[in-house]
């Protein structure tokens, strides 16, 4: 399509669907963050006497597995958010088939979506840091800030792959495959809990083709101030070009569902 | 506003409509009639601009909707067969957020609204959510909503199918009214009494392609009799209907015909009441006897052997 974005045309639908539910989600992401870091970073986090040379520059276990759990938290935002809703808007509601009898495209329609998930990731991230910050965490303010900010590109490295795939598959069922084969091992196995040296040379070479690991190692640099030029250009990079793949096949596969 | 020629739309090795000709004028109110599979769902969707033309060519408002979709898509109206209404959202969200989709200003599009709601009788719906409603009201929000933009072209998909009688009325007549202040309507439907009441001209489809094309009343006159006098023999004669649509065959005149159906026999003639007589006379005695003016059904049945609701 030659004409400019009319994304911005379903800033009002997606503020009205998150008006009726930010409600229910306030309270989790305050608490979810705080049941986390006190659980995994300061309980479990008592047991682990792990040599501080392994732990990218961590002083202790918590502020270790912090930015990665901000890390995950940011992709399974983005996993509840633009998998049912996506195949729901095509099957169940046939949202999307309103929105395209109008002006606006399905290029507009995926943009408009992963913009709404960014927002809400973006949002959750600030709580999440905010939640993080009096155990010490952050190196620096500006840390945290980065660290949030940063948070936007690893949602962007899963939206648009994700609405994608949710977009591509012809039935519901393939969600519990997405869900147990896909997110969870990245969830933990990307080096948000552990590094990935200790899954041994071959394992842990797979595990830098993880979005997530890329995400994790990113954040974690903003979150410690242990930034190193080469590395973070590669992170920022890997995730950028995956969001820029995700969208055209995103783009793609409605298309193939609604213009037929 | 509407210029077609030659119109194909295939999906695969399926082929739902098979070259068509069609002129929509300005004002006026259109019928695709055709049983379901007809190809006119396909057509409609061609028309909105929502799905590509597989061959021949196509023009809406003069636009071509292979290049400029998004500006045609502007200035149509369209109430897709189902209600693809946002359960999320209640009433005048449903209106509202639709609006924003076309770039409509907040303020106008709040007056916009209120006008709307007041039009299609749901102006103290407004709060409700969209499940609690009944089928009716369903399909006029539907309508309201493919009237935010002013549409120069409103296009509905079967508007009344699935709707009891009453709720069918109250729509024939926001549909009317539309008509009356000008807007073009080009509908699909499979019920002959619709298009009759609301099509100032219409085509018959039948597997993909025009069989017949004019007014209702033309249809009428051009390939049906003034009346039909319909004949119901008990079940134990149902067996016999061929022989006495032989015995009775001269009955009908020249003009006419009889048409033989399971349950019923048809006879196509000028004077239905002379007829039911005349067959009285031989000795047959029909459990029931109808006289009626012929309808679009009739044209139906004629041009493709089958009826359209079956």
């Amino acid at each position: 399509m030659s004409h400019s974005t009319l994304a911005p045309r379903l800033a009002d639908y997606w503020l009205t669907i998150y008006r009726r539910t930010w409600k229910g989600t306030v309270v989790s992401s305050f608490v979810t963050p705080l049941l986390y870091v006190v659980s995994l970073g300061v309980l479990l986090g008592g047991f682990v006497e792990a040599d501080p040379a392994r732990l990218d520059g961590a002083t202790s276990y918590v502020d270790f597995v912090a930015p990665g759990m901000l890390a995950a938290a940011s992709m399974q935002l983005v996993f509840s958010q633009l998998t049912y809703n996506v195949f729901g808007g095509i099957r169940w509601h046939k949202t999307y088939y309103a929105m395209t009898a109008t002006p606006l495209g399905v290029a507009d329609v995926v943009q408009a979506q992963v913009g709404y998930v960014l927002a809400r990731v973006l949002l959750g991230a600030l709580v999440f840091c905010l939640v993080l910050a009096p155990f010490g965490i952050f190196a620096s303010v500006g840390g945290g800030v980065v660290a949030v900010a940063v948070q936007a590109l690893v949602a962007l490295a899963f939206a648009t792959p994700v609405f994608a795939f949710s977009a591509w598959i012809s039935h519901e069922s393939a969600f519990a495959l997405l869900f147990r084969l896909g997110m969870l091992p990245l969830f933990l196995f990307s080096g948000a809990f552990f590094p990935v040296d200790n899954l041994g040379p071959a394992l842990s070479r797979l595990a830098t083709v993880s979005p997530l690991w890329h995400g994790v190692e990113l954040t974690r640099m903003a979150s410690l101030g242990t930034w190193q030029a080469g590395p973070a250009l590669l992170h920022v990079a890997y995730l950028a070009v995956l969001g820029v793949v995700g969208y055209l096949l995103a783009v793609r596969a409605l298309t193939r569902r609604l213009v037929s | 506003m509407i210029s077609a020629r030659g119109l194909h739309k295939s999906f695969g090795d399926f082929e739902a409509v098979r070259g068509i000709d069609v002129e929509v004028r300005r004002g006026e109110a259109f019928g695709f009639l055709g049983p379901n599979g007809a190809g006119k769902s396909s057509t409609m969707r061609m028309v909105a601009a929502v799905s590509p033309v597989s061959a021949g060519e196509l023009r809406i408002l003069g636009l071509d909707p292979a290049t400029h979709g998004p500006d045609i898509r502007a200035r149509i109206g369209v109430c897709p067969q189902d209600d693809t209404l946002d359960l999320e959202l209640n009433v005048l969200d449903n209106l509202y957020i639709y609006g924003r989709y076309f770039g409509i200003g907040r303020k106008e599009l709040r007056e916009r609204c209120d006008q709307l709601l007041d039009f299609v009788q749901l102006g103290e719906k407004r709060h409700a959510k969209v499940d609690d409603l009944s089928g009716g009201m369903k399909r006029r929000l539907t309508i309201a909503r493919s009237l935010v933009n002013r549409p120069e072209l409103l296009l509905l998909d079967e508007p009344t199918t699935g709707l009891d009688p009453q709720a069918r009325h109250v729509l024939w007549d926001r549909l009317f009214r539309l008509k009356q202040q000008g807007v073009t309507i080009v509908l699909t439907t499979h019920y002959m009494d619709e298009a009759e009441q609301l099509c100032d001209r219409l085509v018959v489809m039948d597997a993909g392609r025009i069989v017949a094309e004019g007014s209702p009343a033309q249809l009428i006159r051009d390939h049906s009799t003034r009346e039909v006098a319909e004949l119901r023999f008990g079940p134990e004669q149902h067996d016999d209907h061929e022989q006495i649509a032989v015995r009775v065959a001269d009955v009908v005149g020249d003009a006419g015909r009889v048409e033989v159906l399971p349950d019923r026999l048809l006879l196509y003639t000028a004077d239905g009441e002379a007829a039911v007589q005349a067959v009285m006379e031989r000795g047959l005695h029909p459990v029931a006897t109808l006289v009626r003016r012929s309808s679009l059904e009739d044209v139906f049945l004629r041009l493709t052997g089958r009826s359209l609701v079956d």
